[in-house]
């Protein structure tokens, strides 16, 4: 037993700040106070408030420390650990209130509004700890699944709890475990799960893996028992490390414990997991190309019908969930569909997993209900936008989404009201945009995305959104034409309905959702030759003030091409013929006397 | 996920050759083999040259064009080494906004190379990496295993200093 707890996150997030560096130092200085006896480290998965990593939170007090450095060790393993006096000055400043008292975690904005299902145990357990999850109630699901319920009733349970797949496309959960089991009775069949999350800028899948992998091994084993398969797969990203090697050690912890193997539980059942690694292609995220990718093949789709719970992986029956969605699973079962149905929206339930990022002040995970307002999530939970910037949208969806604007920044974010505006859930990244990103430079960045990551199978993907970046190419460097935005138009409809997957299917999203909310700026671009957010660099002058310039010769003797041009303590000036635009001039000038417009 | 030319002359060992021939060994008979026993090898060689392919395509008894065609395909096989120094920038949304794109083409003035080229000297390759989920951190980047957050253009020279 240990008086005390300290628990150190080891999530990507955190271990990028130096929380290695930080737990190294932790254990050196409590051996050196003798508290190694009464005082336990636990690397633990992510706590969700990554701009404040390291993170550090010492039980019994439940003391939520922020950004903690190796300098400060000392004083709090003396101060906290040795004396029980709590080092305000280091804690996370939300929670200590005006008067200096200390409040719980869930008490501050951030976390007050969240409900964590998905990230239950992630910042809580030892992920590389069995018993760890174990005690929080692990592997009890799967108890009951195997005694006490009958595939039919497990299918009930997740069908009448309204999961739908946190993936991004929002199909429900227990009609796809149905048809796997239905639709070809016995024989083969595999439960795979999604973990190559693609979307730039989404990291909740990352998060459930590194911090609490069992679950998603535990909820792959009830859905193999729904359906009838023995096998399952899990494609993850190579891009993560970190979740690889603890999926790594939870595998060989689960096989040891006999949770999976032969005759789980005692009883006949028997399920294993194979764990294959992806190797950077972005639509190997499609189901179909996930499962071609497994094959060992290229990644490409294939064409639906046959689905894969008829014909999947090995051209056998098989179900494909995200990460996000088994994560719900095991809660589902042990506390009643009901319970799950109970929260969010008519047709979304539950919760979602948002990664809060871009210009937002507490950048990280969030947990919310369906149903939560954009303004909530980004006002209340996010913090606000950062430097008094003003908000001008919000991207959901990555490359295949939108963007959802001001106007509606008071939605009940679910699946059908994102899509309702021309966005999408995704798998739940949540970029928000202030007045300095231009909004055609975003929609050209989503399509050099896609031109890159198209696999090239079908036409209408590879050439058609090539034939789009091209004319966003034009436009930003101010050569477009009215005509061209039609064209633009045009072709979004024509890819959208021809593309053979998801990926070619959603491609156009991010220009029609820009062009949608935005054409004035696209319009700016075309009509007045100008980038209204200054980001679009062939569109941009640099100028100097006058009353400002105080003739260092500072900017002239940085500027590349000899653009600029005056005489020491004169005003200088930019010749707009030789400037390259690079920006270099009104970096270093120290009087703000140069602008960009 | 463009052609790759080869550039630099092959010199495997024999080490690496026996290394290469106990991962197929191990793997031949699984399901969907392929792809992790082309991982180990670009573990073993650092990168894929056609040399390596065609061992893979002899032992395994699989066209050197299926493996050519995987291999081109997927973004974290390389046909040429990096360099000994591996700078990845994250062009990532999170990071994108944030201005990873001015970071990634102050590296790519500096080093006077493309996306994925490498050095004359050898020392550095430079990518463009998809997100590498460090959201929190935006911009990122890496440097062979060390991350890199909260970036502005002004670090480069200071990034670049640490491995002259």
């Amino acid at each position: 037993m240990y008086r005390s707890h300290v628990l150190v996150c080891g999530g990507t997030g955190c271990t990028s700040s130096g929380s290695q560096e930080i737990i190294n130092t932790l254990q050196a200085e409590i051996d050196k106070n003798g508290l190694s006896e009464e005082v336990s480290i636990v690397q633990t998965g992510c706590h969700g408030l990554c701009a404040l990593g390291p993170i550090m939170i010492i039980y019994p007090e439940a003391s939520f420390y922020s950004m903690v450095k190796v300098e400060d060790i000392e004083e709090i393993v003396k101060e906290h650990l040795l004396k029980g006096r709590i080092v305000k000055r280091l804690l996370y400043n939300e929670t200590v209130t005006d008067e200096g008292s200390v409040l719980s975690l869930n008490e501050t904005a951030f976390y007050k509004k969240q409900n964590r299902i998905a990230l239950r145990n992630c910042g809580v357990i030892n992920p590389e700890n069995i018993d760890e999850y174990i005690a929080t109630r692990g592997y009890e699901a799967l108890g009951k699944v195997l005694t006490e319920m009958s595939p039919d009733d497990v299918i009930k349970c997740i069908l009448d709890s309204g999961l739908r797949g946190r993936g991004g496309g929002g199909f429900p959960t227990g009609r796809k475990w149905q048809l796997a089991k239905d639709l070809v009775k016995g024989g083969q069949k595999y439960v795979c799960c999604n973990a190559d999350e693609g979307d730039p800028g989404a990291f909740m899948d990352r998060s459930v893996l590194e911090g609490d992998p069992h679950v998603v091994f535990e909820a792959m084993a009830i859905a193999g028992y729904a359906i009838g398969a023995d096998q399952g797969y899990i494609y993850v990203r190579a891009e993560y490390p970190i979740a690889v090697d603890r999926l790594k050690i939870a595998l060989a912890q689960a096989r040891e414990y006999g949770l999976l193997g032969k005759n789980i539980f005692g009883t006949d059942f028997c399920f294993d997991i194979e764990l294959r690694l992806g190797a950077g292609a972005f639509v190997c995220g499609e189901e179909t190309a996930l499962m071609t990718s497994i094959e060992g093949n290229r990644g490409e789709p294939r064409p639906r019908p046959p689905f894969p719970a008829e014909q999947g992986l090995f051209q056998k029956p098989t179900i494909l969930n995200n990460v996000e969605t088994y994560a719900n699973v095991p809660q589902i079962i042990l506390n009643g569909a009901q319970w799950f149905a109970s929260m969010g929206t008519e047709k979304s339930k539950g919760t979602k997993v948002f990664a809060l990022g871009g210009k937002i002040n507490n950048t990280g995970l969030v947990e919310i209900p369906m149903g939560t307002t954009l303004r909530t999530v980004i006002d209340e939970i996010g913090g606000g936008i950062p430097n008094g910037k003003k908000f001008k949208a919000a991207q959901t969806g990555g490359p295949s989404g939108g963007c959802i604007p001001a106007e509606h920044f008071d939605i009940e974010i679910d699946y059908d009201n994102l899509i309702s505006i021309g966005s999408m859930m995704g798998s739940g990244g949540l970029i928000v945009m202030d007045e300095d990103n231009c909004m055609v430079d975003i929609a050209k960045f989503f399509l050099e995305f896609t031109v890159d990551e198209s696999c090239g199978k079908c036409t209408p993907c590879r050439i058609g959104t090539k034939r789009m970046l091209e004319i966003l190419d034009k436009i930003t460097k101010g050569q477009g034409t009215l005509a061209d935005i039609d064209k633009l138009e045009e072709l979004c409809y024509y890819i959208k309905e021809n593309s053979l997957c998801g990926l070619g299917q959603t491609a156009p999203n991010p220009v029609l959702s820009t062009l949608r909310y935005f054409k004035d700026e696209y319009l700016a671009h075309v009509v007045d030759k100008k980038c209204p957010a200054g980001v679009c660099k062939s569109l941009l002058s640099y100028n100097i003030d006058p009353a400002k310039c105080k003739g260092c010769t500072l900017c002239a003797r940085v500027c590349p091409n000899g653009a600029i041009s005056g005489t020491v303590k004169e005003p200088h000036v930019i010749s707009q013929e030789l400037c390259v635009k690079c920006g270099a001039c009104m970096e270093k000038c120290k009087f703000g006397a140069i602008s960009k417009k | 996920m463009g052609s790759q030319n080869q550039t630099v002359p092959f010199k495997g060992t024999n080490e690496q050759e026996v290394a290469l021939k106990n991962v197929i060994a191990e793997h031949k008979d699984e399901k969907g083999a392929l792809m992790p026993i082309l991982q180990k090898a670009q573990d073993i060689y650092g990168y894929l040259p056609i040399e390596v392919q065609t061992m893979i395509s002899d032992e395994m008894n699989i066209p050197l064009e299926k493996i050519y065609g995987i291999t081109t395909f997927y973004s974290q096989f390389s046909l040429n080494p990096k360099g000994k120094h591996k700078i990845s920038v994250c062009l990532g949304t999170a990071c994108y906004v944030k201005g990873s794109g001015d970071i990634f083409s102050k590296f790519s003035e500096k080093l006077g190379i493309e996306n994925g080229g490498c050095t004359p000297d050898g020392k550095f390759s430079l990518d463009a990496c998809r997100c590498i989920g460090a959201c929190g951190l935006a911009p990122v980047l890496t440097v062979d295993d060390e991350v890199y957050g909260r970036l502005t253009v002004d670090d480069v020279d200071d990034i670049l200093a640490k491995y002259a």
